[in-house]
């Protein structure tokens, strides 16, 4: 099962864990794994279809929009890094 | 001169040939024109250090004639050249001649009538910039550092960086960066200082409650070094406004906290090609990029949007452990000061990410997107949308 780590705004939708284990050999079916455990994510980063342009999928240290988006393929020892932007500097 | 001295002279003149100043001046010329590739004129000065601080030939080395045995090898390690020695007014350079035949330069030339005649004949030379006793001081440990060294840090000192806000990470980059002797530090924040700051922003003090945060970062920049000049705007960076502030800028420090300002500042510095210390805190956590025009990705192509509210933690109130900035906004004076002096490796198309609770720092590779509206190919700066400040404190 692959690694997903969430950054901490979005903690509080899978019960404030860092990181938890999900089912999938691409990217989509991944999430879609979380997203049936944890509805409340997909409304977060997912509302529609595509990806939300604000959040950041890694597959390891990558961005997948620049290797093949949703279909990008995950294997059961990667990490997927889910990543909102941050603007606090205060 | 007594007689022992002047047998001295008669004898190393015999020795030792001698150019005139025209003559040396002409054989630069010629050397210039060649090309780096046939440097055959090594031109070396051997009076003290303070002569040489008040003026000397460009290209020269300077080599004391106290050290000249001991120094002379390690600056010319070629005995083949034609090594032209300098002194004041040509006897220091011709006894200098002698020491270096007997070491086995093999075409020793003294220049006669020295630096004096040089000045005099109205050829060019140089005064070395110098930096003063406390100067020397202050910054002895950088001084130290070959990757800094005198040439650094007066980079340094002629460097102009700009604070995005005075707060969690601005207070503690612009107080680093003021030791570390940059030179002018601009500070743009329209707050004042509240009580609640004061946990994380170490520029400010209790005394400081209520007035200007640029104003405050000013007098602590002050205190601790003098070399510092501060510029502050008590302003928010707006449309109006940031084009005509970056202008004058080296180096700009994003510590903002709202993503208007954050996307405002990107596309103005992709304009003016201005490089962008990113640093961003939430809680436990932190992120550190640099956004450096057209060579990486910028802050569009790592956000093209904006989140929404629910997902922006850029509010005041979503809290933040008081030395979480201070490590993110020291990371920040760190790559600025690598930009300024050109060293290492600058964090240029990689987000590191710090997790305080943990202990770990990672890092994401970025990409620039050849799509992206800001800096992507068909990219149009003008535009772009701006944001309406979701959570203005």
């Amino acid at each position: 099962m692959a690694t997903v780590r969430l950054a901490p705004v979005l903690r509080p939708s899978i019960g404030g864990s860092k990181q938890v284990n999900a089912q999938g050999s691409n990217l989509s079916e991944v999430l879609s794994d979380l997203y049936s455990r944890y509805p409340a994510l997909k409304e977060q980063i997912q509302p529609e279809e595509s990806l939300s342009r604000f959040i950041n999928v890694y597959v390891n240290d990558q961005d997948v929009r620049f290797l093949q988006g949703l279909e990008t393929q995950v294997g059961p020892n990667d990490t997927v890094i889910l990543l909102p932007a941050m603007a606090g500097g205060r | 001169m007594g007689e022992a001295s002047r047998e001295i002279m008669r004898q190393a003149r015999r020795q030792v040939p001698e150019w005139t100043t025209p003559k040396v001046n002409e054989a630069l010329a010629k050397q210039h024109e060649a090309g780096r590739e046939k440097q055959e004129i090594v031109l070396v000065d051997v009076r003290e250090k303070h002569e040489w601080n008040e003026g000397h030939i460009p290209g020269a080395l300077h080599v004391p004639r106290g050290y000249l045995e001991l120094q002379v090898e390690e600056a010319v390690p070629d005995k083949e050249k034609t090594v032209v020695l300098y002194c004041a007014g040509g006897v220091r350079s011709l006894m200098a001649g002698t020491t270096l035949q007997q070491m086995g330069y093999k075409n020793v030339i003294s220049m006669t009538g020295g630096f004096g005649a040089w000045k005099g004949n109205g050829f060019p030379f140089v005064q070395p910039r110098t930096m003063s006793e406390a100067q020397a001081k202050r910054y002895s440990r950088h001084l130290l550092v070959p990757e800094v060294g005198e040439a650094g840090q007066f980079k340094l000192l002629d460097s102009r960086v700009l604070l995005i806000g005075a707060g969690g990470l601005g207070s503690p980059a612009g107080y680093y960066l003021a030791a570390a002797g940059v030179g002018t530090i601009g500070i743009i924040d329209a707050d004042v200082v509240d009580e609640s700051n004061l946990q994380r922003q170490i520029l400010h003090n209790t005394k400081r409650i209520g007035q200007y945060k640029a104003e405050s970062a000013r007098e602590t920049i002050e205190a601790l070094n003098p070399d510092v000049k501060v510029i502050t705007y008590i302003e928010r960076l707006d449309e109006t406004n940031v084009a005509h502030i970056i202008a004058d800028y080296d180096v700009i420090v994003d510590g903002t906290d709202n993503f208007p300002t954050r996307y405002l500042l990107n596309d103005a510095a992709l304009k003016a090609n201005k490089p962008v210390v990113h640093g961003s805190v939430f809680r436990f956590e932190g992120q550190l990029t640099v956004f450096k025009p057209y060579e990486g990705p910028c802050y569009r192509c790592l956000y093209p949007e904006p989140p929404p509210m629910a997902l922006a933690p850029s509010c005041a109130e979503a809290g933040v452990l008081g030395v979480l900035p201070g490590i993110i906004g020291l990371l920040q004076a760190t790559e600025t000061i690598k930009l300024l002096l050109g060293i290492g490796d600058p964090l240029v198309g990689r987000l590191m990410t710090y997790d305080a609770l943990v202990g770990e720092f990672n890092e994401l590779r970025l990409f620039r997107d050849p799509n992206c509206a800001a800096c992507g190919e068909n990219a149009h700066l003008e535009n772009l949308p701006t944001y309406a400040d979701v959570c203005a404190l």
